[in-house]
């Protein structure tokens, strides 16, 4: 194992020390490591590590069919599957030249802004507690869970969700999962609102973030930033508002940029974001009811999965289901890229296809990944109280940094 | 500003390149032109820099493998015009046995993690770089796992044999 390079030829007389942040520490919340160089307290170099939990899903997707590349997309940024699963099975979708229903588009658009929520609340509740304040996150973590609850109603599960399929989703929305949505839009504004009064003005808060790991638009732009963290320092990148996908272009709402690009900008861009994703929702909710309420995929034989109860009873569909397990119906050969709006930035998938039953090249553009590389740079001059609240703030997940 | 028409797009590169750039097609509307190496970081910065195109943006790099071509390897760039919202791709084919080409850190800080990733899994030498180094995968690793000979699982390993499981 060579040694992880750590810059030595400025520190002649020895008198700097090294610390090595990470791989596992409380303060990183996930595998990252960080060879740092101190003086006292202030950051002189630090070079990233980074590849603890790489299980090169680019590879596997290689030797899976699309329909089985959805659990891997699960595990790239886990706070917010959803949109994973769903940007993929767009890709999917434009790739073979699928039209969605309507219906289906409101529903993904419903499940994915509930996961920017749910993301949203686990990166600025666990700033607030990198700043000293539990009370914040603990109030905003139970409405991650009513979330989760919902995504339960909708597919079975909760973290890694393989919400959907190809074509729209597995079963219909039942009155529960729409009951708990209600529920959760009557009641997560008030906890938000008291979230923000507990924070935004909040002399300690503001003091620990306020201009620190300030980063200009030009900078953002030249690290290929995305999501929050470039709309902070004023760009108005949002996938959803320049490519819409998922009918985005049906929605009202606005993109909520920052100032400065400091810790505290983005907090108040996830805050707002938050805000918008509720408006979207709503909207979401009132569109629902035009649309005919028994659609839930679009009709797609060749690529969606019949009901097991029809395979047993119908030959047709017995026959769909032989093609579709066995790979046997043609896709086009061709390449595509897709990117959706992640929770933290713009999530590409570069898909190769050679007219098999699994991609010949799959490439994801993880914002996570582009994002943390101007970690250890910005690092430098920085006080390491403040390196770890910036941390914080990038919202760097390690499944979706290592993939 | 409104997107600029692939037509026009190509247009302006012919202008400037012409017959060292060529069209590999508009999969799904994105254009796609091949080019050169030798050409490549001057297309970057053409479409970088040009006032009216604006490609400011990097989205992506990466490489793919085709082991019955010539060219065997592929490097693939994803641009974005933010202030018109288009995008372009660009492909640049290289001989196994010579994969070097510039590196594009020249024009953005991004590209740093995109070609030491891009180096890691396929062995791609960018050359300039201010610090080339595998990145997901382990330092003393020697192969790169991303090409189409490198199986998927370890050939060697031995707890998977059949007369574990009694067949």
């Amino acid at each position: 194992m060579q040694n992880h390079p750590v810059y030595t030829d400025n520190d002649p007389q020895n008198e700097l020390s090294t610390l090595n942040l990470g791989p596992t520490h409380p303060a990183t919340h996930g595998v990252f490591q960080n060879v740092l160089q101190l003086d006292g307290e202030r950051i002189v170099s630090g070079v990233s590590t980074i590849g603890y939990i790489h299980r090169a899903f680019e590879k596997i997707a290689e030797h899976r069919p699309f329909y089985q590349i959805t659990p891997l997309t699960d595990r790239l940024n886990y706070c917010s599957s959803p949109i994973n699963n769903m940007g993929w099975h767009m890709t999917v979708e434009k790739l073979l030249g699928i039209t969605t229903p309507k219906r289906v588009d409101y529903l993904r658009v419903i499940v994915m802004e509930l996961a920017r929520i749910s993301d949203h609340i686990v990166c600025n509740g666990v700033l607030g507690v990198d700043t000293g304040a539990f009370t914040g996150f603990l109030y905003m973590m139970e409405y991650r869970e009513a979330i989760y609850e919902i995504y339960e109603e909708v597919c079975g599960s909760r973290l890694t969700t393989n919400i959907g399929r190809i074509g729209g989703f597995e079963r219909n929305f039942n009155s529960i999962a729409f009951a708990k949505l209600r529920k959760f839009l009557v009641d997560f504004p008030k906890t938000l609102k008291e979230f923000e009064s507990l924070f935004n003005r909040n002399r300690i808060f503001v003091d620990r973030t306020k201009d620190v790991a300030a980063v200009t638009a030009e900078d953002a732009l030249s690290y290929s930033w995305t999501g929050p963290i470039l709309r902070a320092t004023g760009v108005d990148y949002d996938v959803r508002a320049m490519n819409p996908y998922s009918s985005y272009e049906d929605f009202d709402f606005e993109v909520p940029v920052g100032t400065n690009g400091d810790v505290y900008s983005r907090f108040l861009v996830r805050n707002e974001e938050m805000w918008q994703s509720m408006r979207i929702i709503e909207q979401a909710l009132v569109k629902l009811e035009k649309e005919p309420s028994d659609i839930f995929h679009a009709d797609v034989p060749e690529f969606y999965l019949p009901p097991k109860e029809e395979v047993y009873n119908n030959m047709e569909a017995l026959i769909y289901h032989f093609k579709i397990v066995m790979g046997e119906i043609p896709t086009p050969n061709t390449e595509v890229y897709h990117s959706v709006e992640g929770a933290n930035g713009e999530l590409g998938f570069y898909l190769v296809n050679d007219g098999g039953r699994s991609p010949y090249r799959l490439h994801f553009r993880r914002p996570s990944f582009i994002n943390y590389q101007m970690y250890a740079p910005m690092s430098r001059g920085m006080l390491l109280s403040d390196a770890i609240i910036n941390m914080s703030s990038l919202n760097v997940i390690a499944g979706e940094l290592d993939a | 500003m409104a997107t600029i028409p692939n037509e026009e797009l190509l247009k302006r590169i012919g202008e400037k390149f012409g017959e060292q750039v060529t069209l590999v097609g508009e999969p799904y509307g994105l254009l796609t032109v091949e080019t050169g190496r030798e050409q490549i970081i001057d297309l970057l910065t053409f479409l970088k820099t040009d006032a009216a195109l604006r490609f400011i943006f990097l989205t992506d790099i990466t490489a793919i493998h085709y082991p019955e071509q010539e060219k065997q390897i592929g490097i693939i760039y994803h641009l974005h015009s933010l202030t018109t919202n288009t995008r372009i791709r660009i492909k640049v084919f290289l001989v196994d046995g010579d994969v070097h080409i510039p590196t594009a850190t020249v024009l953005w800080e991004g590209a740093n993690w995109m070609e030491r990733e891009t180096y890691d899994f396929f062995g791609v030498i960018f050359d300039g770089h201010p610090d080339l180094r595998r990145i997901l995968n382990v330092d003393d690793m020697t192969a790169f796992p991303m090409r189409k000979e490198f199986p998927l699982e370890d050939p060697n390993r031995v707890d998977k044999k059949d007369y574990f499981f009694g067949r």
